[in-house]
């Protein structure tokens, strides 16, 4: 099929995701307790049984649950419209995007770290099989695998603290809290030494793993030969007609981590208390504070369906074939 | 007795035989045969109850002793001995594990099967459905779908929740390898040959596909045994597992909650990652030993070799030009 | 009698196979191949498949994979015995004096670069010539092969089978190499593709002079092609010659029963007949000659001992014990 038609595809499955994401959210919250009207005016205001009938009408929550409770509140999502955090006294939409530059920061080193590590050590793990390089990454990734995300984080944390000082928790220090981040650049990196280290120590065995598979997988195909034949070195063939063949998965696969990142960040920043939409999301649900919960699990899957739409776009353009049948 | 079930058992003892042969397996498969024992074993490895307090000579609990004051693993924050949590705790780790696994494992078959076998319109709808749930991040679904549940309530322990949860979140990378082989059975000619003579879907699906495809379906089971178990260690971690009956993710919580770490009580945070790490890392080898075994792959590429092709040639002329 | 352009004497390799659980076997692929060529002839190495014409090729050119090795033997190139050269000498002799065309193309060229690109980097590879040079040279490449310039910037899949092949060949010249390897050129194609190439084929050996090593299993299209034979069974040479002495007077019995399974066009009720059972395995070779077990004219003596390969005549050679009585006496 055309690049379009494919385009098309994964546009239409994105957005049927995003629908189903919809309607869970909206169903999920709806079966937990607390009165929609609660949700909107916040729990401990008191009212009267009128005042609240008025309400309902107003709010729409007279009308029938689907579709039109549905479609206004999803309509209300859309205009920004979260509702008010239980807990924090705030407009949910505010709060998730104070919160949202801390996490993307964390995951974005994250993350670059990890590919650029582990894109160098896979190449060179499936280029010189069997060697050292290759045994001691392939051992790494399989443990890397086992640890669960936490755990590292509490072992790094405290290792991290007595041994190296670094501070053991927070995303600056409590006399830089009110100022903007980029003022306090240098308090800001010392804390996200820890957290970006641990993040970087798991993704990076996937990485290490898929770039080496890729490699083999390449280096075993028939125009590496060629290569090989016209007179070029191992070298060159590997970085002329190896690296750009095998790095493609690679970017599938960065698409396809995107959601494990998010599972990941909310465990490292509860870890290290680092203030962003991860911590928030557990703190939302140990507070039971719902129209913030919802809003946050609205956001993180919104962002990874459309992250994971633009890596399939873009991979795409990177991948000649793509165009043809 | 169909002809699928006597490849079963053919294969079945080549397995056994090759299987001995990798010590990576051999690993594995004794990483998980340990912990299952001790998790048996329990009473037997300890004298005490996992909620017994250790007291000091005067009578007053014996809070964060290190391991050089009260072996093997010292006490927790409440004077509890670790090494009897940690034991019991492997009980419900392993339980709501396997229990987890066993469920992903039942429902990606079903999926798998059902979409391998009938093709068509139900073999993509059903893969449009492991899509999806392969888009929306797990962990933020997970802690919603357990947040509701548990608001609902059921009165059923959160353990439960956990395993129900788990189980119906993992499933798909089952079903995508169950689809795939019956995909290539399905072309066999043992199957023709049972259509021919008139057996229903039914028939051929548990008399020729089922035995076929027995063995992935353990190999896969074991790996998603080993994500079940780390799935669990986390949510216990964040708060969602049943503090009465704790799993080695629930320890930590405590451990994590109750200031271990500013305390430097290593023996209390350490141990029950290690021992998740213990059995995960056992039941992946074990696991990719087993797929390994079962989807053998080839080796070398084109790079490898080069000056030592002709490495023989060059010692023999070398020779020569000596005696000369 | 000018020099050889190319000598292959008593190439010897192997290759180890892996298994689990179990000990490695060695599959004795090539042993004592031996043939000559002069400059601008043309070579068919046929053979059933298997036989070890694709491992000759790979082993002159020394790109045998991880698991081969050469044991021994020599391949003189112009003189030079390339087994001796280290890899980085071997490197300047790859593409400028010998170049290498793949069966199937398919996969031969890389599928995310521009074909002409491919080409382009032979070329700069060598440091033949500068920039503007360089396209100029891929263009009038693609010409030669009959690929118009207009798909200099396409990619390999949107080229058809017998396009991929001829570009192929096209980036197989761009240095001007003395001789070609062709594996299998025509393989993968259908007739009148196969045609095409052949004649392209042809037309290059005429007017560059290039010696060319034909591998092949299809005899119709060395007889069109080639000047003299290797006849390869088992991973050794059964017979060599001219063609006419092979195709009129063929003395091995593998050769014979070769020639009578391909249809003729001018005898076409002619029976086809097949050669019976299978090639042996590399790894469980039979004692004695390896054809032996399909051969029927066989004595007892060759299910023991391996025939040498014995001159019959100027150029013709096949190791057979029942022809060892018509060797040539030499001069």
């Amino acid at each position: 099929m055309s690049r379009r038609d494919y385009l098309l595809r994964k546009l239409g499955f994105s957005l049927m995701t995003v629908v189903i994401v919809l309607v869970i959210n909206f169903v999920l919250f709806r079966i937990l307790p607390g009165d929609p009207v609660r949700a909107v005016i916040g729990r401990n205001v008191r009212i009267s049984p009128e005042v609240q009938q008025a309400l309902r009408v107003q709010f729409g929550l007279d009308k029938p649950v689907f579709p039109d409770q549905f479609l206004d509140t999803v309509g209300q999502w859309a205009r920004g419209n979260l509702g008010i955090s239980w807990s924090l006294r705030r407009p949910v939409k505010d709060i998730l995007l104070a919160k949202l530059v801390n996490t993307v920061i964390l995951i974005g080193l994250g993350q670059i770290f990890a590919i650029v590590l582990g894109v160098v050590l896979g190449l060179l793990a499936g280029w010189k099989r069997k060697s050292a390089v290759d045994v001691s990454a392939l051992t790494f990734s399989l443990i890397a695998w086992a640890v669960p995300t936490f755990w590292l984080g509490i072992i790094l944390l405290a290792a991290g603290s007595s041994w190296l000082g670094l501070p053991t928790g927070g995303i600056v220090s409590p006399a830089n809290v009110s100022k903007p981040l980029y003022a306090v650049l240098p308090d800001l990196g010392r804390h996200l030494i820890l957290p970006t280290l641990t993040l970087t120590i798991l993704y990076l065995g996937e990485y290490m793993l898929i770039m080496r598979s890729s490699i083999l997988e390449v280096l075993g195909e028939d125009y590496i030969l060629t290569a090989k034949a016209k007179g070029m070195s191992q070298w060159q063939v590997l970085m002329r007609h190896g690296l750009k063949n095998a790095m493609l998965p690679i970017v599938t696969l960065i698409a396809l981590n995107l959601g494990f990142t998010v599972s990941g960040a909310i465990y490292i920043e509860t870890v290290f208390s680092y203030d962003g939409l991860g911590k928030l999301f557990q703190d939302a649900l140990t507070k039971q504070d719902y129209p913030l919960l919802q809003g946050a699990f609205l956001l993180l899957a919104v962002s990874v369906i459309l992250a994971n739409m633009s890596a399939d776009v873009l991979y795409t353009y990177l991948d000649p074939r793509v165009k043809a049948n | 007795m169909g002809e699928g079930s006597t490849r079963f058992k053919r294969s079945l003892l080549e397995f056994w035989r090759t299987f001995r042969a990798n010590k990576l397996g051999l690993l594995g498969a004794f990483l998980v045969m340990t912990t299952v024992i001790a998790a048996i074993l329990a009473p037997a490895l300890t004298p005490y109850q996992p909620t017994d307090i250790m007291r000091d000579a005067a009578g007053h609990p014996l809070t964060f002793a290190s391991p050089a004051v009260h072996g093997p693993l010292g006490t927790d924050d409440a004077g509890r001995d670790v090494w009897t949590e940690l034991i019991y705790g492997a009980r419900i780790s392993l339980t709501v594990g396997f229990l987890a696994g066993f469920i992903a494992m039942v429902v990606g078959s079903l999926f798998g099967i059902t979409a391998g076998y009938y093709g068509g319109g139900i073999d993509n709808a059903l893969m449009r459905t492991t899509d999806v749930l392969l888009v929306i991040p797990d962990l933020p679904l997970i802690l919603v779908l357990v947040a509701t549940l548990r608001q609902m309530q059921l009165h059923v322990s959160p353990l439960v929740v956990l395993i129900f949860v788990i189980g119906l979140l993992y499933w798909t990378s089952t079903a995508r390898l169950i689809r795939s082989q019956v995909l290539t059975i399905k072309e066999r000619q043992f199957v023709a040959r049972a259509r021919a003579i008139g057996a229903g879907d039914n028939y051929i699906i548990r008399k020729h596909i089922l035995p076929q495809i027995m063995p992935l379906i353990v190999a896969n089971t074991v790996l998603i045994i080993s994500t079940a178990i780390l799935v669990e260690s986390g949510l216990a971690f964040l708060g969602l597992g049943d503090p009465t009956q704790p799993s080695w993710g629930t320890i930590l919580n405590f451990a994590f909650d109750r200031n271990a770490i500013t305390n430097g009580a290593w023996w209390f945070y350490l141990p029950p990652g290690l021992a998740i790490v213990w059995v995960s890392l056992g039941c992946v080898l074990l696991g990719n030993v087993l797929e390994e075994m079962l989807n053998p792959r080839l080796t070398g590429h084109h790079l490898e070799g080069g000056e030592k092709m002709v490495a023989v040639q060059k010692q023999d002329r070398e020779h020569e030009r000596a005696s000369a | 009698m000018s020099e050889p352009l190319l000598s292959i004497r008593r190439l010897t390799a192997e290759f180890t196979l892996q298994q689990r659980g179990a000990p490695d076997r060695v599959a004795r692929a090539l042993e004592d191949v031996s043939f000559d060529m002069l400059p601008g002839q043309t070579v068919g190495l046929v053979g059933e498949s298997g036989c070890g014409k694709t491992t000759t090729l790979l082993a002159a050119m020394r790109l045998l994979p991880a698991n081969g090795r050469i044991t021994s033997g020599e391949v003189r190139y112009k003189g030079k015995d390339l087994l001796t050269l280290s890899e980085r000498e071997m490197r300047e002799y790859r593409w400028k004096e010998m170049s290498i065309v793949f069966q199937g193309a398919m996969n031969a060229l890389n599928p995310v670069m521009k074909v002409g690109d491919q080409i382009a980097e032979a070329i700069t590879l060598h440091h033949l010539m500068d920039r503007q040079q360089v396209e100029a040279r891929v263009i009038e490449l693609l010409e030669l092969v009959g690929i118009p310039r207009s798909r200099r910037d396409q990619y390999p899949h949107q080229y058809s089978g017998g396009m991929r092949q001829r570009a192929m060949i096209a980036m197989a010249l761009a240095c001007k190499p003395s001789l070609l390897f062709a594996d299998e050129p025509t393989t993968a194609l259908d007739v009148m593709i196969q045609a095409q190439v052949l004649e392209l084929l042809r037309h290059i050996q005429q007017t560059l002079g290039l010696a060319i090593v034909l591998v092949t299993h299809d005899l119709g299209v060395v007889a069109e092609v080639c000047d003299s034979v290797v006849v390869m069974y088992g991973g050794k040479v059964a017979e060599c010659g001219t063609a006419d002495q092979i195709y009129n007077h063929a003395q091995h019995p593998y050769t014979q029963r070769l020639l009578a399974s391909f249809p003729d066009l001018e005898r076409p009720g002619m029976q086809l007949a097949s050669i019976p059972g299978t090639p042996p395995r590399l790894t469980e070779l039979p004692s004695g000659c390896r054809f032996s077990p399909r051969c029927d004219v066989k004595l007892d003596l060759c299910m023991e001992v391996d025939p040498p390969a014995v001159k019959l005549e100027e150029g013709h050679v096949a190791a057979c014990h029942l022809r060892r009585g018509k060797e040539a006496r030499s001069a």
